[in-house]
């Protein structure tokens, strides 16, 4: 579904993914672990289309598409999705006609017909009670006031609604508290499906108790230094990311690259 | 005056009247004596600070003649429907600033409430006109208001008496139908609302179909004590076309009044509104909505005169400029001495769509009493490219996107209009201006 290879790229000038080969099949949830400034979030926002960021070398195909040529919107109807860190706040856009804004979007750019707000209504009620959100808040401007456990409930009740294909959850545990990470959790783990691929990025391995990965890879500087299965983070966790130094600039790394990107 | 003011000034002055009666003596004399002071003290220029971004000369180079009565072609009142919008209640009818009878529908309305033309008022109600209209003169006298009342011969008169509530919102529809030749017209309308009275008042700009002419239009409003006034205004002129309106009001104690403009349409238009606080404890609100695009400008002075204790006064105008369009907004607050405990409060905010848009913004708090609350802020600023991002990662495309946060800026403009009907047909407005012009948000 999404195979990244030798994907480099900058912000404010800066190198800030240094190499980065990656391959996730459809069903597959990937975790990439990594310490504050390793590159995680920039991965996640290249994937998604900032045009700010930008991308030196290497490639990104999804679905045997080229997907660093596509605008955010085209990323989007193609099925890609992103849950961010931190969500924007609208003032004056209404939740839930953003949300059926943005479904219809999606339809009408896949040829579908545009669902009307009834339908559309019963639609997010139903979703809603999948991340347990409050009913109130289908009425406020988008993440306006919202706390930062209800922004990450909305991200993913958004996901649940526009159902990507690959959805990349950039660091939704953070800032939840015990009971609302279960709850957001429960709310991904019901959106698991064979067709379905989750790129989770993460600080810590706290979330990955609830959204069990199939593949970790640990990021430091920029680069995917080791892959493992989920007991990859528990050693994470144990010895923390300190024994995984930042690699040097010349590609010594080979072999653990080409690890990475291999299947099971 | 320079050559081409004076041209200006003979183009579109007329020996005779053509409205229906012939003028009381005291009109005479007015229109008279405000003539001869447009003579003698000429046009405003780019020094005068009140039109520092209205400019006037290129108006005084187009060789306008004055409005006839009628339009050019005969209208129904369907078109007219269909230009200025069904509100549900009394229409009034004005082509090139005459009133058209057949053109309007005169409901019943209640117990002594007065609705029509102005010049069968001019008669009719000789001695409260007189007073008003030599009062606004000599007190204010302005070029284009003066030449209002020194050209004017038509618009609506409204008088409500004391205790007396019309319930339905009253539609002046203004509307304007040049040919070849560019036609000026000087539509004047009077509100006298009595102690205690309540109404709404809608004033419609539009043209018919294209032309040039120049619509300088002048609203006296007076609020005994405790009468309560809602005015609102859409000016959507022809695109070539140039819109100068003032409105003039005067409350008396504990009388509320609100405004709301709505600036669309004209090449050039300056909406100036200018309210006087007489009598302590009078409230007013001003809110004002403004979108020029391609080379339009939209000037919105005010003046709020805090001039009796205890009066509350807050403006809230909002500016979306796209294209090379020009947006003004110059708030002048006037505290004077005496007027303790005056609560004041401006805010104007802009969004500028494309590089080569310009907002302008003037908030100026003149204060000469102590114990007063005034506050003001502006805000000029672009659309939140995190925002557009955002949206546009949920599959909703960049134009989209950037309407739906435009549409999220004058929202907040929408909902203060209380007129159900006419809130739609402004968001619709709103909505075709936006779906209408392809270049709308593209940076040049």
């Amino acid at each position: 579904m999404l195979e990244i290879r030798d994907l480099h790229a900058k912000v404010e000038g800066r190198e800030i993914l240094r190499g980065i080969d990656l391959r996730v099949n459809a069903g597959e949830v990937h975790a990439i672990m990594g310490p504050n400034g390793s590159g995680k979030s920039t991965l996640a926002q290249v994937l998604a289309g900032r045009d700010s960021y930008q991308v030196t070398a290497g490639e990104v195909r999804y679905e045997g598409r080229d997907l660093l040529t596509l605008a955010p919107e085209e990323r989007a109807v193609a099925g890609i999705f992103l849950s961010f860190q931190y969500p924007v706040e609208i003032p004056g856009v209404g939740n839930l006609y953003f949300m059926r804004t943005a479904l219809n979007a999606l339809r009408l750019q896949r040829g579908l017909e545009a669902i009307d707000a009834m339908d559309f209504l019963t639609l997010a009620k139903e979703k809603m009670k999948l991340v347990e959100m409050d009913p109130s808040f289908v009425n406020r401007s988008v993440n306006e006031g919202f706390s930062g456990g209800e922004k990450k409930r909305n991200e993913i009740l958004q996901m649940a609604i526009l159902e990507p294909k690959l959805a990349i959850l950039d660091e939704t545990d953070s800032g939840l508290d015990i009971d609302a990470l279960r709850t957001i959790a429960a709310g991904v783990n019901a959106l698991r499906a064979p067709d379905r691929a989750l790129l989770v990025v993460t600080h810590y391995q706290r979330l990955l108790e609830y959204i069990v990965p199939d593949h970790v890879h640990v990021m430091v500087n920029g680069r995917l230094v080791a892959s493992g299965g989920k007991d990859l983070a528990l050693e994470l966790e144990k010895r923390g990311y300190a024994g995984f130094e930042p690699q040097p600039a010349t590609p010594a790394t080979n072999a653990t690259r080409t690890a990475v990107g291999a299947r099971p | 005056m320079s050559g081409a003011a004076n041209a200006f000034l003979q183009g579109i002055s007329r020996p005779e009247s053509k409205a229906n009666g012939d003028h009381p003596s005291w009109l005479n004399s007015l229109r008279r004596s405000a003539f001869e002071w447009v003579g003698a003290h000429g046009f405003p220029t780019g020094k005068d600070e009140a039109w520092k971004y209205t400019q006037v000369a290129p108006i005084l180079e187009i060789p306008f003649a004055p409005a006839e009565p009628g339009a050019r072609r005969a209208l129904s009142p369907d078109e007219v429907i269909e230009i200025a919008g069904e509100l549900g209640g009394p229409r009034l009818v004005f082509v090139n600033g005459y009133f058209v009878p057949e053109l309007s529908a005169l409901k019943s309305l209640p117990a002594g409430v007065k609705l029509g033309s102005l010049a069968s008022a001019f008669t009719q109600e000789g001695e409260a006109l007189e007073s008003l209209l030599w009062r606004r003169f000599r007190e204010r006298p302005q070029t284009f208001t003066a030449l209002n009342a020194a050209l004017g011969e038509d618009g609506a008169f409204i008088r409500i008496p004391a205790h007396t509530s019309v319930e339905e919102p009253i539609h002046l529809v203004f509307l304007s139908d040049a040919g070849a030749t560019p036609l000026v017209s000087h539509p004047l309308s009077v509100v006298f609302a009595g102690a205690g009275s309540r109404v709404t008042i809608v004033e419609t700009h539009a043209g018919i179909a294209g032309g040039i002419y120049l619509s300088n239009a002048v609203t006296e409003i007076v609020l005994d004590d405790g009468a309560v006034v809602e005015h609102y205004k859409i000016q959507n002129e022809a695109e070539s076309a140039f819109h100068l309106a003032f409105m003039d009001v005067r409350q008396g104690r504990a009388s509320r009044f609100s405004a709301h403009s709505v600036a669309v349409g004209a090449a050039l238009a300056r909406h100036e509104v200018k309210v006087a606080l007489e009598a302590p404890e009078a409230q007013v609100v001003l809110n004002g909505l403004y979108l020029p695009r391609g080379r339009q400008l939209l000037d919105n002075p005010t003046t709020i005169e805090h001039a009796a204790p205890h009066c509350t006064s807050r403006e809230l105008y909002k500016g979306v400029v796209d294209g090379h369009g020009r947006g003004i907004f110059d708030g002048r607050v006037v505290v004077q001495p005496g007027a303790m405990k005056t609560d004041a409060s401006q805010t104007n905010k802009n969004l500028l769509l494309s590089t080569s848009a310009q907002a302008y913004t003037r908030p100026r708090l003149e204060i000469f009493a102590d114990d007063v609350k005034c506050a003001h802020g502006a805000a000029v600023g672009q659309l939140d490219d995190e925002a557009l991002y955002y949206l546009r990662t949920r599959g909703i495309p960049q134009q989209a996107a950037r309407d739906l946060l435009t549409d999220a800026f004058t929202a907040e403009m929408l909902e203060l209009i209380q007129v159900p009907p006419l809130r739609s047909r402004v968001r619709q407005m709103l909505a075709t201006r936006f779906a209408d012009c392809p270049s709308a948000g593209v940076p040049a």
